[in-house]
């Protein structure tokens, strides 16, 4: 109990620290606000940052789904084709070491449509876990049961359907969780790169509006939205592997 | 059953391991190979599996053409189970392979589950059951299509020294029962010697069938206690150590 209760405990005594730290030490709010200011700003403007979190949140699943959708297959049809893993393996890799603030401009240049550019930057960043843990996975059952397969004459696609999917599956849960966060980072990196010239309703562009104007409270507000929201998407994509587990009966 | 003459299997990594092998096997064999690492006995299992194919020589069977699949059963040194699925689809497996729905194969999945003494872990999964049990899961997954012909690649030695014995009992039991040909590789003088009908020893560097040695030993509750047992012992031993010298 005392251990589960601990971090809240932690975070409730931070604040209280916080607080009386800005008071008595009279720090300009344009400085560093105190957690009252931060939140007195918040419900000055709920509609407009939840607004912009929607948004937010919006191009960070889209991105996921097609990062799962892109990762997911692309790992099958190498797990099924030497050919195949050769041609892709070295280009995933270089999609994942270069640096998405170095790329995200240009991509919002040839993409043009600003909700669709900031997919494609989300969408890199996230295709990478997926990607490399499905491949992982499909790659996990020991060679002792492939050859159990073989005996039993079962080609590629049923050694595929039962035993290299499944065991799959595990592996791209995890990779789901770990992505879930990195799309939430990549969106955020590039509507920040994309700035006014951008979709113009994300939260991170609402973090550059709030710091030209020099609304500390706001873009503290802004901040604790992101930092909510990337802790729910952790946690709501890991109790949904969980449960996805459990069904499957390997929990 | 089968006439293995002059096979050589080399691997591409240079390791020659199996050199000029000759061995008959015959319809309700009990046959161990028997020797020490790298002695090329998994190699050969593999090969009359058809999981590899030799270099040179022949397999020859005397049906004239290789078992159908479900015609050979292969059991591994781990119970290599699918973690995700219960015992009766473990055990259902090869019969799926085969387009067999899981209805029509109820019955031969209860028949060979109670077989090896797993009545009631029908719906239990490999990680709730003990090594043994999950050991019996692989037999039972071996033995659910009726093979002609069983193959084990030291299927015990993982397993506790009680465990070990009780399966290899029941094993005996079950060869008796089910009148298939057993070729059972051990790197344990006395598994052999307590479990087949004849024993063939293997050398290593390179692999090869050294001598086979016929057993006479009766088998019993207290087969370990048996002269005959403790004197097949000694002998293998002998042969074994001259033939390694």
């Amino acid at each position: 109990m005392i251990p589960r209760i601990a971090p809240f405990f932690f975070g409730l005594l931070a604040l209280v620290l916080w607080e009386s730290v800005v008071r008595l030490a009279e720090v300009p709010v344009y400085i560093l606000p105190g957690p009252l200011a931060v939140v007195g700003a918040f419900l000055a403007d709920p509609g407009g940052l939840l607004v912009s979190l929607a948004s937010t949140l919006t191009v960070t699943f889209v991105a996921l789904l097609v990062a799962a959708v892109l990762g997911g297959s692309m790992a099958i049809a190498m797990a099924t084709s030497r050919m195949a893993q050769a041609a892709i393996q070295p280009w995933a890799v270089a999609l994942q070491v270069t640096p998405l603030p170095a790329i995200a401009p240009l991509i919002i240049i040839w993409v043009g449509d600003p909700f669709t550019s900031l997919v494609v930057c989300a969408t890199i960043v996230a295709f990478f876990p997926l990607f490399a843990n499905t491949a992982t996975g499909l790659a996990s059952p020991p060679p002792e049961l492939g050859d159990l397969f073989g005996l039993y004459g079962a080609g590629r696609w049923k050694t595929l359907v039962l035993l290299r999917l499944p065991a799959a599956l595990p592996y791209f849960l995890s990779g789901l969780r770990i992505s879930g966060g990195l799309a939430l980072v990549g969106a955020v990196v590039a509507e920040l790169v994309a700035g006014s010239g951008g979709f113009a309703s994300g939260l991170a562009y609402r973090i550059l509006e709030a710091s030209f104007r020099l609304e500390m409270p706001r873009m503290f507000a802004a901040l604790v939205l992101l930092a909510v929201a990337g802790i729910s998407i952790n946690f709501g994509l890991g109790a949904f592997g969980r449960a996805v587990l459990r069904r499957w009966g390997d929990g | 059953m089968l006439t293995i003459s002059s096979v050589g299997r080399r691997f591409p990594t240079g390791t020659e391991a199996l050199r000029d092998a000759s061995l008959r096997l015959n319809a309700g064999d009990f046959v161990a190979l028997l020797g020490p690492s790298g002695c090329g006995k998994s190699t050969l299992l593999r090969l009359i599996a058809g999981l590899d194919r030799p270099d040179s020589g022949t397999l020859t069977w005397d049906a004239g053409q290789p078992p159908a699949p479900g015609e050979v059963g292969y059991v591994f040194q781990d119970a290599t189970l699918l973690p995700w699925a219960s015992t009766a689809d473990n055990v259902w497996l090869p019969l799926r392979l085969r387009g067999i729905s899981r209805d029509q194969a109820e019955p031969a999945i209860a028949a060979v589950l109670a077989r090896v003494g797993l009545k009631g872990f029908e719906s239990s999964r490999p990680r709730q059951l003990s090594g043994g049990m999950r050991m019996r899961v692989s037999i039972a997954r071996a033995l659910v299509t009726k093979p002609r012909l069983l193959l084990m690649d030291e299927p015990f030695a993982a397993l506790d020294e009680f465990t070990r014995h009780k399966l290899q009992a029941d094993l005996l039991a079950l060869h008796a029962s089910i009148g298939c040909t057993v070729v059972f590789v051990t790197h344990s003088i006395y598994e052999a010697a307590f479990l087949a009908r004849r024993v063939v020893l293997m050398t290593p560097r390179p692999g090869r069938i050294a001598r086979e040695m016929d057993s006479s030993v009766s088998h019993s509750a207290d087969t370990r206690l048996d002269p005959a047992y403790a004197a097949l012992v000694a002998e293998i031993s002998q042969a074994m150590e001259a033939e390694l010298r």
